[in-house]
């Protein structure tokens, strides 16, 4: 029994979410490779091959490799798993989009958003927004997966010594092309990772009042969060999204500001260690969930929050 | 061009689901039910291609129960042409919607699919990349814009960190984000009209595929619930409790 588990990485970068899926594989039992698809990647490869508990990295690199696309990544992937009997993506933007066309081509279902393993054939995951947790049994040969990292602390990113062994990659699908990418650019920590996050919602009532949130992110070294409800109000960027839909978050504190808490957005944030809500409504759902509520003007507690920090 | 649309029921987005004592499910009797949300904007999307003139036929096609019909007949009031029902009383995982999904396809020939990014009831996020792998069609998930512009679709997509741009070769697979744009209400004049369109009904018998589950539910349960919250009375007592009781900052 060996698992593989598919990097996320930006060619220069491994991102930490695939430390969490590491840890799920680590669970699983058996041996851990990761493979490494990108192009001029090998740094990348150097990096997984230093995380606690991986026993080989493989490395495939190739120009058409370099940006992700599905169609290549997923017959990249293909092309080594008939010697796995595990294959886990982490359920990045990325994982989500070339796990599914793996499963199909091997025939077999894809476990989504996994948050434990009880087996090497039984996971655990969430339905309806979180508010049902199902516990699945796989029958089929390979268990294609894309796990919650939330659900898993990550291994340590040192201490390993895996041998990266190089691969050949496979030819371009020449179906899709990868044409511009837009990065938003940010100082503050990566949304999913963070230790604490502060979230705005409606409340907020602007784009221009949402900065209200800038000074008490940077007291708390925060990454910014939204609802639903601002990034479609265009307050907040698409990226920053909480939620269902969104991103799913269970930083040690989550701060939600002006956010009602629907069940979209409690799906993506309820699993935080500790939860404050501002909000000047005292029904809001959001207290329903949260630690400590506040009931006040935000435009008058947040910046008194911030002094007081 | 033909342009299919696939559109889920789902339980309403609205709903507080309640698991079921004997652990076996959520309990979906009784309760209400609507199109999946991302469907909503995938149907619009095709509608909104058909009058920029780019799409001549939209199919609307949904797998499921009888009562999946009503799911088809918002489609069509929202402006599809025709709706393909394909009737089953079996509880259907992705990979086999993706595979009855593909029998459809090879009948209709269509140049594009459109599906929601993911159904709220299982979460999966799978169906589309699922189908468009079983075709060898290119995909695109995430949609945030559509561009068709010949044999070619130009895609943006939201990803972790912000938005890409891809162009498919068509015949190609487009799954629709939250932002792809904003369904518009059916009005009451399209929903008589959507009685009048037609609605074929197949099977998975008729069309080759066995839709039997291939994961086993063991068990539904409720998700841990937290500990009750206290409402603090200013920002001092909150930043004490959160410096000496949570211990976070």
């Amino acid at each position: 029994m060996t698992t593989l588990v598919i990097a996320e990485h930006d060619n220069a970068q491994l991102k930490g979410a695939t430390l969490n899926a590491v840890a799920a594989a680590a669970k699983i039992g058996g041996d851990v490779h990761v493979l490494v698809a990108g192009a001029n990647a090998r740094a990348v490869a150097d990096q997984a091959a230093a995380a606690a508990g991986v026993a080989k990295v493989l490395l495939a690199d190739a120009p058409q490799l370099a940006d992700g696309l599905a169609e290549n990544v997923a017959a990249q992937v293909l092309a080594v798993a008939s010697n796995y009997s595990h294959i886990l993506f982490p359920a990045t933007a990325s994982g989500k989009n070339v796990a599914p066309r793996v499963a199909a081509k091997l025939d077999v279902a894809q476990i989504s958003d996994i948050i434990g393993v009880e087996s090497a054939d039984t996971f655990q995951r969430p339905i309806y927004a979180g508010n049902a947790i199902a516990t699945v049994q796989s029958a089929d040969a390979v268990k294609v997966i894309t796990v919650r990292t939330t659900g898993f602390d990550a291994v340590a990113a040192q201490g390993g010594s895996a041998a990266v062994e190089e691969i050949a990659a496979v030819a371009d699908s020449g179906k899709s092309t990868f044409v511009s990418r837009e990065v938003a650019k940010s100082d503050r920590p990566e949304l999913a990772g963070a230790r604490v996050v502060v979230s705005g919602g409606r409340g907020l009532g602007s784009a221009e009042n949402f900065k209200i949130l800038d000074p008490l992110a940077d007291k708390l070294g925060a990454a910014l969060g939204a609802s639903r409800a601002a990034v479609d109000a265009g307050y907040a960027p698409n990226d920053w999204q909480v939620g269902q839909t969104g991103k799913i978050v269970a930083p040690q504190l989550y701060v939600a500001v002006g956010i009602s808490g629907a069940i979209q957005h409690l799906a993506g944030m309820k699993d935080s260690k500790v939860i404050v809500a501002i909000n000047k409504d005292p029904e809001a759902p959001i207290f329903g969930v949260a630690d400590y509520g506040l009931v006040g003007d935000l435009f008058q507690v947040v910046p008194e929050l911030t002094g007081a920090l | 061009m033909k342009v299919i649309a696939a559109v889920k029921r789902v339980v309403d987005y609205n709903v507080n689901v309640r698991v079921k004592a004997d652990q076996s499910g959520v309990e979906i009797g009784n309760v209400k039910m609507s199109m999946n949300p991302f469907d909503e904007i995938a149907v619009e999307a095709a509608v909104r291609l058909k009058e920029q003139g780019v799409a001549q036929d939209v199919v609307a096609v949904s797998c499921g129960t009888a009562q999946s019909q009503e799911t088809l007949r918002t489609a069509l009031a929202i402006g599809a042409d025709r709706g393909v029902l394909v009737q089953t009383d079996v509880a259907l995982q992705p990979l086999a919607v993706a595979k009855l999904l593909r029998a459809v396809v090879q009948k209709e020939q269509p140049a594009l699919v459109i599906l929601g990014k993911q159904a709220i009831d299982d979460d999966a996020c799978q169906t589309g990349q699922m189908l468009a792998a079983l075709l060898g069609w290119p995909q695109a998930t995430n949609a945030s814009a559509i561009d068709i512009d010949g044999g070619v679709a130009r895609i943006t997509r939201e990803v972790d960190g912000g938005l890409e741009v891809l162009e498919l070769t068509l015949p190609a697979i487009v799954t629709a984000d939250l932002r792809l744009n904003e369904p518009r209400y059916v009005t009451l004049p399209n929903i008589m009209k959507a009685k009048k369109k037609p609605v074929d009904i197949e099977t998975p018998e008729a069309l080759g595929v066995d839709p039997a589950s291939r994961l086993e539910t063991l068990r539904v349960e409720e998700p841990a619930a937290r500990a009750p919250g206290i409402k603090v009375a200013d920002v001092a007592a909150l930043v004490d409790k959160l410096k000496n009781e949570a211990k976070v900052i």
